[in-house]
C-alpha cells in the first residue's frame, strides 16, 4: 500500500483525513499512484492534475523521502522506502496567499 | 407562505440565506467548500431543490457541486470541461495570439424547462451543456465561429459569463463574453450571431463597427419580453428592442455609467437597477455613496435609491453576477458586496438592509423564490 498525503481542500472535497493508503501494482510510479488516487476518489479527478492535458497543475508540488519530485515525468519509480509504506507520497498545494 | 432563498457565491465558500415571505429575518447556512471561490450558484426552476455551484481554486481548478435538497447536501458531479475539436488561438491583453485554455466556470444557468439540462460558461470562452443533470459537459463549439480568434480577455479573464435562455422559445439563447460582446443564437446554440451593433466602445475600440472585442458587463431581459434586452457595458447602459439586433444608449441621468451588474424588476418589464460605478480605475461607488438607481421608464430617467444603503465613506464594488430580484408580490431585489455585505430590499428598491455584513467578498447572489 502506497500512504498519499493530501492539502487540506482535497481532503475536504474527497471527505478523508490527511493521508490515504492506495495498492498500487508492484513497480509504483508518481503516474500509477495518480491514478490509483483518482480511481479510489473520482471527485479529485482534475484537481491535481489537468483531465485533457494530464499536466500536473501549477501550484501542485509532489514531495516524498524529503525531496521535489514535481518535475519527474510520470513514468518516474518512486523509492523504495515509499513503496514500501515507510514514507508518504505527498501531494502539496504550493503556499500562496490569497 | 412563501420563502427567499439567497444563492450567495464568495471569494471564500458559498452561503445560502432563507427567510419567509416577509423578508425580515435571514437565517445564514455556510460556508459551504470553505476556502474556495465560488463563481456562482444556480437553482432549477423546474426542481426548485435542485441547485448547482461553481466550486473553483487557482490551486486545484474546476468542480462543479450539485445538491438535490436546496443545499443541504452537496455532491460533485462531472468536472471535465473539454473544448471542442482545435479550439485554436484568441487575442492575448498585448495583441499577441494565445491558445484556447479551460480555467473556471463563471456562470451555471438551468434550463426553464429540463429538470437535467444546465449551461456553463467558462473562462476561456465557450458555452457548455449537460443533459444529465452535470454529471457530462459538451461544449457548443459554434459559438467560437464568430471571429473566436478576434476574443480578448478583460481584466477578469476571458469569460463567458452571462447566459440568458429564452422561456418562451428553447432554442435561442443569449451570451455575453467579456471582452468579446453579446452574441444569440437561434438554433439551439448550434450557430451564433453577433449583436453588438449600436455598442460604442472607442476608448477600447476604436473601429465603430467592430462585430467582436466589445466589453459587455452584464445583460438582462424579462422573462415575459424575451426581445428586450438590458446592457451594463463596460461605459454605457443600454437597452434593445430587438434581440440584440440593435442597441441604444439609456445611460441618461446615472452619475456614472460604468458599472457591472444590471437587473430587471420581477413584474415591471421597464423597471431596471444598476449600481453605478466612478470608473474602470477606481473600482467603487462615486463619491463614496453606494446607490443603486432605478428605472422606471426602461432607461435614461433614473433615481437614487439610498435608504439604508452607506452614503459615505464606501468603496466597495458589485460584481457582474452580484444582483438578483425575488418574485414576490412585492419584488425584492437584493446584491452582494466586495466587502461581504448582502443587502435586500422587500419594496422594489425603495429601502435596503444588510442580511449579510461580513461574509468574504461576493461574486455572485441569485434568488429563489419558494412556495
Amino acid at each position: 500500500m502506497i500512504r498519499v498525503q493530501l492539502p487540506y481542500h482535497l481532503q475536504t472535497l474527497a471527505r478523508v483525513g490527511r493521508e490515504v493508503e492506495l495498492p498500487v501494482e508492484a513497480e509504483p510510479t508518481i503516474g500509477s499512484v495518480l491514478e490509483a488516487l483518482e480511481a479510489a476518489y473520482p471527485m479529485l479527478r482534475g484537481t491535481v492534475r489537468d483531465q485533457v492535458s494530464g499536466r500536473r497543475r501549477d501550484f501542485i508540488r509532489f514531495f516524498a523521502c524529503g525531496q521535489d519530485w514535481s518535475l519527474e515525468a510520470y513514468e518516474t519509480p518512486l523509492p523504495e522506502a515509499v513503496v514500501a509504506g515507510r514514507e508518504p507520497f505527498r501531494i502539496v498545494g504550493a503556499m500562496a496567499g490569497g | 407562505m412563501s420563502k427567499v432563498r439567497v444563492l450567495v457565491g464568495t471569494h471564500k465558500g458559498a452561503f445560502i440565506l432563507t427567510s419567509d415571505g416577509k423578508r425580515q429575518k435571514w437565517d445564514i447556512s455556510g460556508p459551504h467548500f470553505a476556502g474556495w471561490d465560488v463563481y456562482h450558484m444556480h437553482g432549477s426552476s423546474v426542481n426548485p431543490d435542485r441547485l448547482y455551484a461553481s466550486q473553483t481554486s487557482g490551486w486545484f481548478g474546476q468542480i462543479i457541486q450539485r445538491s438535490d435538497d436546496g443545499g443541504q447536501t452537496w455532491g460533485p458531479v462531472g468536472n471535465q470541461f473539454r473544448y471542442e475539436g482545435d479550439p485554436g488561438m484568441h487575442l492575448f491583453y498585448d495583441g499577441s495570439q494565445r491558445p484556447w485554455e479551460f480555467k473556471r466556470i463563471w456562470r451555471l444557468e438551468p434550463s426553464p424547462t429540463e429538470p437535467d439540462t444546465v449551461y456553463a460558461g467558462a473562462e476561456d470562452a465557450a458555452l457548455f451543456r449537460s443533459t444529465d443533470g452535470g454529471q457530462t459537459w459538451t461544449e457548443l463549439p459554434g459559438l467560437r465561429d464568430v471571429k473566436g480568434h478576434l476574443w480578448q480577455p478583460g481584466a477578469g479573464g476571458m469569460c463567458l459569463h452571462t447566459i440568458l435562455l429564452d422561456p418562451a422559445n428553447p432554442e435561442r439563447i443569449f451570451v455575453a463574453i467579456s471582452a468579446a460582446g453579446a452574441f444569440r443564437s437561434e438554433d439551439g446554440g448550434r450557430s451564433w450571431l453577433p449583436i453588438n451593433q449600436g455598442l460604442y466602445s472607442g476608448g477600447e475600440l476604436p473601429d465603430p463597427s467592430a462585430e467582436v472585442g466589445h466589453c459587455v458587463h452584464n445583460i438582462t431581459m424579462h422573462p415575459s419580453r424575451p426581445n428586450v434586452l438590458f446592457m451594463q457595458k463596460h461605459w454605457d447602459v443600454l437597452r434593445s428592442d430587438d434581440s440584440g439586433s440593435s442597441w441604444h444608449e439609456v445611460s441618461g441621468n446615472l452619475p456614472s455609467d460604468f458599472g457591472f451588474p444590471i437587473a430587471v424588476h420581477a413584474h415591471e418589464p421597464e423597471t431596471i437597477y444598476v449600481v453605478p460605478i466612478k470608473s474602470d480605475s477606481e473600482h467603487y461607488p462615486p463619491e463614496g455613496k453606494l446607490r443603486v438607481y432605478r428605472s422606471r421608464t426602461g432607461g435614461n430617467d433614473w433615481e437614487p435609491l439610498t435608504k439604508g444603503l452607506p452614503q459615505n465613506d464606501c468603496y466597495v464594488n458589485i460584481l457582474r453576477s452580484a444582483m438578483a430580484v425575488d418574485t414576490l408580490d412585492q419584488c425584492g431585489v437584493y446584491f452582494g458586496t466586495t466587502g461581504g455585505q448582502v443587502y435586500a430590499s422587500a419594496d422594489s428598491g425603495d429601502s435596503w438592509s444588510a442580511i449579510a455584513s461580513n461574509l468574504p467578498a461576493v461574486l455572485s447572489v441569485e434568488v429563489q423564490t419558494l412556495p
